[in-house]
């Protein structure tokens, strides 16, 4: 396990939930892991579980240990020493970790950074002391790894913003539409439904990132990357219409 | 084979137990605020405990009944009445065909909940019945409830109009839940610790221990905002964003805590203070805005062993209702 120790540690989350934490900090390989515990989890089920949620460098397994107890998994007051047993064994056994972190999946979102699509593009320019144009380029210019699914459904956390992007949150969150991409720290993300939302809103996307009816709603998963291409509005608005009567 | 919404409530909205495995794609369990109403509510007419059940708020909605229905109302008492006859909660009643079931008056709580026999004729979104209002997903089209919507049921194969007696609005069926342990010291919520609750000083230590907290108007099924002395911690803690549970107690950069409820999102990177042991959050959902909490520290093989109890208990519940529905109609 190269570059990883065994300095991870599992905790409870109260009595219905564990957690493995490998490093808590946002760390390529630690997500890698993170997401190769999931699914070696995902592949092992067993009575009472419940749900499992990787996280930039955490897996947390939701259980009901009342279940687990009735099915015979566990003694009573033993269902979290099973779970602690069983993310240990997760630790050792899942990945290995691969020597590059290439692979995922490449998503391509095609973004409108102008006018209404873009309420909070030319502030951050501003402070960042740049022109809006610079801005985008620096945006479009990454490919990013998308950490983690959380706050809202299918709301990718993306990283790593070049460095000459980082800003603090808003300090009110504000309306979004859905659509609306959003840079914070060293993180930029899409907001699938509108919403209220403290990250800055530099443009917006007319892809659906969620889409409920669909049998996988969430267009993005952990593991993949993420590239943003520029649109302009009239591009945004037929992109939109053409997904809009595809529905029909 | 319906009932029909008259005149919307504040938020009525389908629940179930909630919709667990898909935390992955951010999308959160949701379901029932109390989660023991629901399961007895569902038992009391004879369904599996995972039937789809209304979650009503105060006040609640209008209803007419369009066929004979064996219900349950279980949770708060907001005083139920049919045709403003009141009718009794934790029990099942059979109520006649063109009745109204309306909730008058709020004396105690926070949400009930409404079953059906055969349960409600709904199409699930990823495995559960639970309305997920933020996706506009699940439940009835997505929504809470409102005026004109029709509920459909599942058939079933009870005849209810021979156990109503002429000219009565409704029967209540002789046999109800003992619900005095569930509730018992509403305002004593136990505890676990969570994984910065060591962060805490020993002075916000004790004043979570000590003290009492409000609960905050702005509360609502995502989260109990509470409003105590401000806690702090000895030391500072940069989390980086990891899933969180219904339950979970986060403190706030302000000092205040909040308690995350059914509705809560997948992942938080607030410190992790406390956790509600699940089987008081059903006495924490019955809590209302300006009501106060004690938090106690509870052992957690006892958190453990009271949700086994309860579960135990609801196995019984579950057989000895059957046994008396098919007793009724047989």
């Amino acid at each position: 396990m190269s570059g990883l120790s065994s300095s991870y540690s599992v905790f409870p989350l109260g009595d219905s939930a564990i957690t493995i934490d490998l490093g808590n900090c946002i760390d390529e390989y630690l997500n890698v892991k993170s997401i190769a515990i999931q699914d070696w989890l995902v592949a092992r089920p067993f009575p009472g579980r419940l749900d499992i949620v990787a996280a930039y460098s955490s897996v947390t397994v939701f259980y009901d240990p009342a279940g687990m107890v009735l099915a015979g998994i566990a003694g009573p007051g033993e269902a979290y020493a099973w779970l602690e047993g069983l993310l240990r064994k997760a630790f050792e056994e899942a990945g290995p970790l691969p020597d590059t972190l290439e692979g995922g999946r490449i998503v391509e979102i095609p973004v409108c950074y102008a006018g209404e699509y873009a309420p909070d593009l030319e502030k951050v320019a501003a402070q960042k002391g740049m022109p809006p144009e610079e801005l985008v380029g620096l945006h479009t210019a990454g490919l990013y790894r998308v950490y983690m699914i959380g706050f809202l459904p299918g709301f990718p956390y993306l990283g790593r913003l070049h460095g000459r992007l980082e800003i603090p949150r808003k300090p009110q969150p504000e309306a979004v539409r859905a659509g609306g991409v959003g840079i914070a720290g060293m993180q930029t993300g899409i907001y699938p439904l509108d919403s209220p939302g403290g990250w800055w809103v530099i443009g917006r996307t007319p892809v659906k990132l969620f889409d409920a009816d669909a049998e996988a709603p969430a267009l993005l998963r952990a593991g993949d990357q993420v590239r943003f291409r520029t649109i302009s509005p009239v591009d945004f608005r037929e992109i939109s219409f053409a997904n809009s009567s595809a529905n029909l | 084979m319906a009932f029909s919404i008259i005149k919307p409530g504040l938020l009525d909205t389908i629940q179930d137990l909630g919709r667990h495995g898909f935390g992955n794609i951010g999308v959160n369990p949701g379901g029932a605020m109390d989660v023991y109403a629901a399961q007895v509510a569902n038992l009391l007419v004879g369904n599996d405990q995972h039937e789809a059940v209304i979650e009503i708020h105060f006040p609640g909605p209008q209803i007419l009944f369009e066929q004979n229905t064996l219900i349950a109302i279980t949770g708060a008492n907001f005083s139920p009445t049919i045709n403003d006859e009141e009718i009794p909660r934790w029990q099942p009643v059979v109520v006649r065909k063109n009745t109204v079931l309306h909730f008058p008056s709020l004396v105690q709580g926070g949400r009930c909940y409404l079953s059906v026999h055969g349960g409600y004729c709904l199409k699930k979104w990823l495995n559960s019945y639970s309305t997920n209002l933020k996706a506009g997903a699940g439940g009835f089209a997505g929504l809470a409830l409102k005026k004109g919507d029709e509920l459909p049921f599942n058939e079933n194969t009870i005849y209810f109009a021979g156990l109503l007696k002429n000219e009565s609005n409704f029967e209540t069926l002789p046999w109800r839940v003992n619900t005095e342990k569930i509730y018992q010291y509403p305002h004593e919520i136990g505890f676990l610790p969570g994984r910065e609750w060591e962060c805490l000083s020993p002075s916000s230590k004790n004043a979570l221990l000590e003290n009492n907290f409000l609960i905050h108007p702005s509360s609502d099924r995502m989260g109990y905002q509470l409003k105590g002395s401000p806690l702090a911690l000895e030391r500072s803690v940069e989390l980086v964003s990891s899933a969180v549970s219904f339950g979970t107690v986060q403190l706030l950069p302000s000092g205040q805590l909040i308690v995350l409820m059914a509705d809560h999102q997948t992942t938080g990177g607030y410190p992790r203070i406390a956790h509600v042991v699940t089987a008081h959050l059903p006495k924490l959902a019955q809590l209302r805005p300006s009501d106060t909490i004690q938090f106690k520290l509870m052992d957690p093989i006892l958190a453990e062993q009271l949700l086994l109890s309860r579960q135990k208990e609801l196995h019984i519940l579950q057989r000895s209702c059957m046994d008396h529905l098919n007793e009724m109609v047989c």
